[in-house]
């Protein structure tokens, strides 16, 4: 392939990275000119990240497959997540713009990370190689840490940095344990010779590695996607974060944990689909679902609950992982993309919320949520719909999600799987609605009634992510077909 | 044009909720008082257009052809062959008349006795309007579920901000909405369950395929899926602890909708879903459906006896009275495959019967939930024991609840007497010994009617001192006497007292509807 091609495929990270710089180097440049205007370096940063968004769809509209600079590949899986991310982070930032000033004087650094940690997921999403699975994920780690504890004197910030880093230390320690059974094993770190070294009896002897290194890989990946027992960071660090960054974990970095996933697993491991892993992640994912909802019913900060909901969410996009049998129509793979694709803006759109409202009383626990219908009608008919789709009714993104999951699991004969999932769903609708009933069951406490007026930097993404969670369920066909797309590219990445 | 009615009767009501919502104070300079008017006349406005064309649909609808008729059908999602398909037969024609007559009356109540939140108020009932419109035009499972879950989102809404503080409305509200829920979630797994065996989510297409035909376990878990969240919604016993609840704490129009509409959407599903897609589980399971409706006919009727609250009895009546729906269905489903000469006629019988009972229990308590609007508004309880002799002081809503009550016990001569005819002359052909238990129920009806509420509300001496305070409602003044019903409510009962009228004198218009429907639908099977 020549240098051109290369860069061409790899021009997403390439205008990520001089973004992140100019971001970086702006900030540094010229503090007193960026002092007056808060919204320059968003503005910055959001133009690198749509110029980055436009050449990845430009690369998906071209049927782009391919081998990449030996250990990447370039293709429709990858491509999906590029977007999800680069998505994700444009709303972040801008969710940020408002909230960031009154709590931290480093607004530049704060940015320019989180397209470091954009860059970041699409290095990891593209890594067809232990060693850049590796990588990536650490560079997102890293990234994430700084990030979480972003606010230096907010004592939980630093705390939930603290936990998120030893508990990611210790995951990624685990990980890389398994990674290098795989080496021991077949003498490669290659993904699809791995596949290769397995099928052909190579491994021999050593083929008995492949169970001991599928589980200890799913601690790693599974602590990037809050999958269940791996999920206890989360919380505390959901809690502790600045809430966009909140935002940023729970949809961007969960996602980049079941593209991994699905990539390692997929393309390195196929041969022990049927008997390791499937059933492996089949049990994550009723254990997951039914923890996070079961917690999630008692919490009263609502982004510990919106963590514990996450959680729960990643049990239900395991589902799909686990039914990875079904390929094509009402296919694993197929129904966790779209899911992921729904979560990423519904689940970002209560976060906006969150913000607007923490923004204006200082609060994000549920009493402060008392009477919102009245304060902010908009925020408050905004969180409805996003709550009404993270609990997966229509005509909402996260009907259609589940929709496609529960059917891949019917599909793949997981009736067991299904019926638990169902029930979950019906549980999950308990804590969901008992945020609408603060919001609008119950009055404003008298002290605090005034309105709660949302910015226009909070109000754009907030119609983004409500215009896109209702035309996902509505609209539905272009974007299965996308995610019908995306799923099949895979393994022809040679 | 034709093929666009359906789609206009469903979609008005969100374009009239599209216009509730606009801020039209701030555009026009009104204060809040005049917006609030604005917004109850304009809601009505847009409610009269869905009842004009359900009359149109009424005349329109060719009964000598029968079938479906007004058909849509356009690609929604051809990735998964789902269709926006829509389509009208005898069953659902009147039904849909129902639902848009009693959301008008509902809307018209409404913007005179809701007083806060009146724009939600609005907004919330038109979507709830196009819920339960779109559940009986959808003839696509996917189209069906949708509708089916968007008409519970605002009910929740209704009885949760609108309900009474001592009747529970949270509560009630959530509880409301989980148990639906869950039987939907049921209903999901049926309906994915339908696809795969079939390759269709299209109603009659899956009603032609029969899924899983021959293998009895999977079409009983896929019937159970189903008839779960019919059941539910229905309610039949002991799936109606929600019911007392929800409807005791809703408003008077919401609680109008619930009984009249909402309830009827459950006995729809298994007349419409259930039973042509599953004959043979429905088939076996019948013994089941036929006892649990008997059961929810004598246990809703025991249980009105005890009651001491007016709403909470009316409330427990519709448990009653469904279930003669259920025993209909149930005695239908229980023919099916027998061939003795006159069953099918018989059975054509329950099911017109239930068919019957489904739009004349919507008039008839549909109205007595307005009745109780009517004495609650004025004096601030339900409490049985706190009337006494009002038929002196206020004869006209003696009247009207005497012709309602009687209509509700099922007088010949009344709507409700047919319903209740026919399910009785069919079951008793099929499943003879559980109709005549049933028959009980009809005693009981009659007891509580006439004793817990004709005899202790209108009846005896009338004492000043077991009402605080009654309010006038035509200036909203406090006095020790009671006044009668004003225009307002008049207009509101009397559209559903003529219809009791006049379906109880002539019932053959609408049986013409149901008959055509329910002959094909035995023939069918």
């Amino acid at each position: 392939m020549t240098t051109g091609r290369t860069l061409l495929y790899l021009l997403p990270e390439v205008l990520l990275l001089a973004t992140a710089t100019a971001v970086f180097a702006l900030d540094l440049v010229r503090p007193r000119q960026m002092a007056g205007r808060p919204h320059f370096l968003p503005l910055a940063a959001t133009a690198g990240l749509a110029l980055a968004l436009l050449t990845t769809i430009g690369l998906i509209g071209g049927g782009v497959s391919a081998r990449v600079a030996t250990m990447m590949s370039v293709d429709g899986l990858a491509l999906f997540f590029k977007v999800i991310a680069l998505l994700a982070t444009g709303l972040v930032i801008w969710s940020a713009v408002d909230y960031l000033p009154t709590r931290t004087p480093y607004v530049g650094e704060f940015y320019a990370l989180l397209v470091v940690a954009t860059l970041a997921i699409c290095v990891a999403v593209s890594a067809n190689d232990l060693i850049l699975v590796y990588l990536g994920m650490e560079f997102l780690s890293i990234t994430s840490y700084v990030l979480t504890g972003f606010l230096r004197r907010d004592m939980r910030s630093t705390e939930a940095a603290l936990k998120y880093f030893l508990y990611g230390a210790a995951a990624s320690a685990v990980m890389l344990y398994g990674m290098s059974l795989l080496y021991g094993a077949t003498g490669t770190t290659d993904l699809i010779a791995i596949a290769g070294a397995f099928a052909s009896g190579m491994a021999g002897n050593l083929g008995m590695l492949g169970l001991p290194a599928i589980v200890l890989l799913t601690v790693g990946f599974g602590f990037k996607a809050s999958l269940a027992p791996f999920h206890q960071w989360a919380p505390d660090a959901y809690e502790g974060a600045p809430t966009p960054i909140t935002a940023f974990l729970s949809t961007a970095s969960k996602a980049t944990g079941f593209a991994l996933l699905v990539r390692v697993f997929a393309i390195g491991l196929p041969m022990f689909r049927a008997q390791e892993w499937a059933p492996l992640l089949g049990a994550i994912a009723i254990v997951t679902m039914t923890l996070g909802n079961l917690v999630a019913i008692q919490q009263t900060n609502l982004k510990r609950l919106l963590a514990y909901s996450s959680i729960a969410q990643a049990g239900y996009i395991a589902i799909g992982l686990a039914s990875m049998a079904s390929t094509g129509l009402f296919g694993g793979l197929e129904g966790t993309l779209l899911y992921l694709f729904a979560y990423l803006f519904t689940n970002l759109g209560a976060f906006l919320v969150v913000i607007a409202v923490e923004n204006a009383t200082g609060a994000v626990d549920l009493p402060a949520y008392a009477g919102l219908a009245r304060r902010s009608p908009l925020l408050a008919g905004m969180l409805v719909l996003f709550l009404l789709s993270l609990a997966g009714i229509p005509p909402t993104g996260g009907f259609l999600g589940k929709f496609l999951v529960f059917g891949a699991a019917i599909r793949s004969q997981l009736l067991a799987l299904a019926i638990i999932a169902i029930v979950n769903s019906a549980i999950a609708a308990f804590y969901y609605l008992n945020i609408v009933r603060y919001m609008f069951f119950m009055p404003a406490p008298a002290a605090q009634a005034s309105e709660i007026a949302a910015p226009t930097a909070l109000r754009v993404p907030l119609w983004i992510c409500a215009a896109m969670t209702l035309a996902i369920g509505l609209v539905a066909q272009p974007f299965i077909e996308w995610a019908t797309r995306s799923a099949v590219l895979l393994a022809a990445a040679l | 044009m034709a093929g666009l009615l359906l789609s206009l009767i469903t979609f008005i009501p969100l374009i009239g909720a599209v216009l509730v919502l606009l801020p039209w104070g701030r555009w026009q300079g009104w204060d809040s008082s005049r917006e609030e008017a604005f917004i109850r006349r304009l809601a009505l406005l847009v409610s009269l257009v869905p009842l004009l064309l359900a009359v149109v649909l009424w005349f329109a609808y060719d009964k000598a052809t029968g079938g479906f008729q007004f058909v849509t059908q356009a690609p929604w999602i051809p990735a998964m062959g789902i269709s926006y398909h829509l389509g009208v037969d005898g069953l659902s024609v009147p039904l849909i008349f129902l639902t848009a007559l009693l959301t008008t009356l509902g809307i018209y109540y409404s913007a005179f006795t809701i007083k806060t939140r009146v724009r939600e108020f609005f907004l919330l009932f038109l979507l709830l309007e196009m819920g339960m419109m779109g559940v009986f035009v959808a003839l696509d499972l996917v189209l069906f579920y949708v509708f089916w879950e968007v008409g519970l989102v605002p009910m929740y809404f209704l009885i949760g901000i609108w309900g009474q503080e001592k009747d529970r409305p949270h509560y009630s509200a959530i509880k409301f909405f989980l148990y639906t829920l869950a039987g939907s979630v049921a209903m999901l797994l049926a309906i994915l369950g339908v696809y795969f065996d079939t390759g269709t989510f299209d109603i009659v297409r899956a009603a032609e395929l029969r899924p899983f035909a021959g293998n009895l376990t999977l079409a009983s878990l896929a019937f159970a899926g189903f008839f779960v969240a019919f059941a539910i919604k229905v309610p039949i016993w002991p799936f109606h602890t929600w019911l007392p609840d929800a409807h005791t704490a809703a408003p008077t129009a919401g609680s109008v909708i619930l009984a009249g509409v909402l309830l009827k959407l459950g006995a729809y599903g298994l007349i419409r879903i259930a039973l042509p897609l599953f004959p043979e589980a429905a088939k076996q399971w019948a013994p089941l459906i036929v006892a649990l409706g008997v059961i929810s006919i004598i246990y809703g009727a025991f249980v009105c006896m005890a009651q001491t609250d007016l709403k909470r009895l009316i409330a427990y009546s519709s448990v009653s009275h469904m279930g003669y729906v259920t025993l209909g269905v149930g005695a239908a489903a229980f023919a099916i495959g027998l061939s003795r000469p006159g069953i099918v006629d018989s059975a054509a019988m329950a099911l017109n019967g239930a068919a019957l009972q489904m739009f004349n229990h919507g008039i008839i308590t549909g109205g007595l939930f307005f009745l109780v609007g009517v004495i609650y508004e004025r004096a601030h309880t339900r409490d049985l024991d706190r009337f006494g002799g009002l038929s002196a002081r206020l004869p006209y809503y003696y009247g009207i609840m005497m012709v309602t009550g009687f209509a509700s016990l099922g007088l010949p001569g009344l709507a409700g007497f047919w319903g209740e005819l026919f399910v009785f002359r069919g079951a008793f052909d099929i499943v003879r010994v559980w109709a005549a238990i049933g028959v009980i129920g009809i005693v009981v009806t009659a007891a509580y009617i006439l004793w817990r509420i004709i005899q202790s509300v209108f009846l005896g001496q009338y004492d000043p001192h077991k009402v605080d305070h009654w309010t006038n409602l035509a200036d909203g003044s406090v006095s020790h006497e009671p006044a009668d019903m004003l225009t307002f409510e008049k207009v509101t009962l009397w559209p559903l007292v003529i219809f009791m009228i006049l379906f109880g004198i002539y019932p053959t218009p609408i049986l013409d509807f149901f008959n055509r429907a329910s002959m094909a639908l035995m023939g069918s099977l």
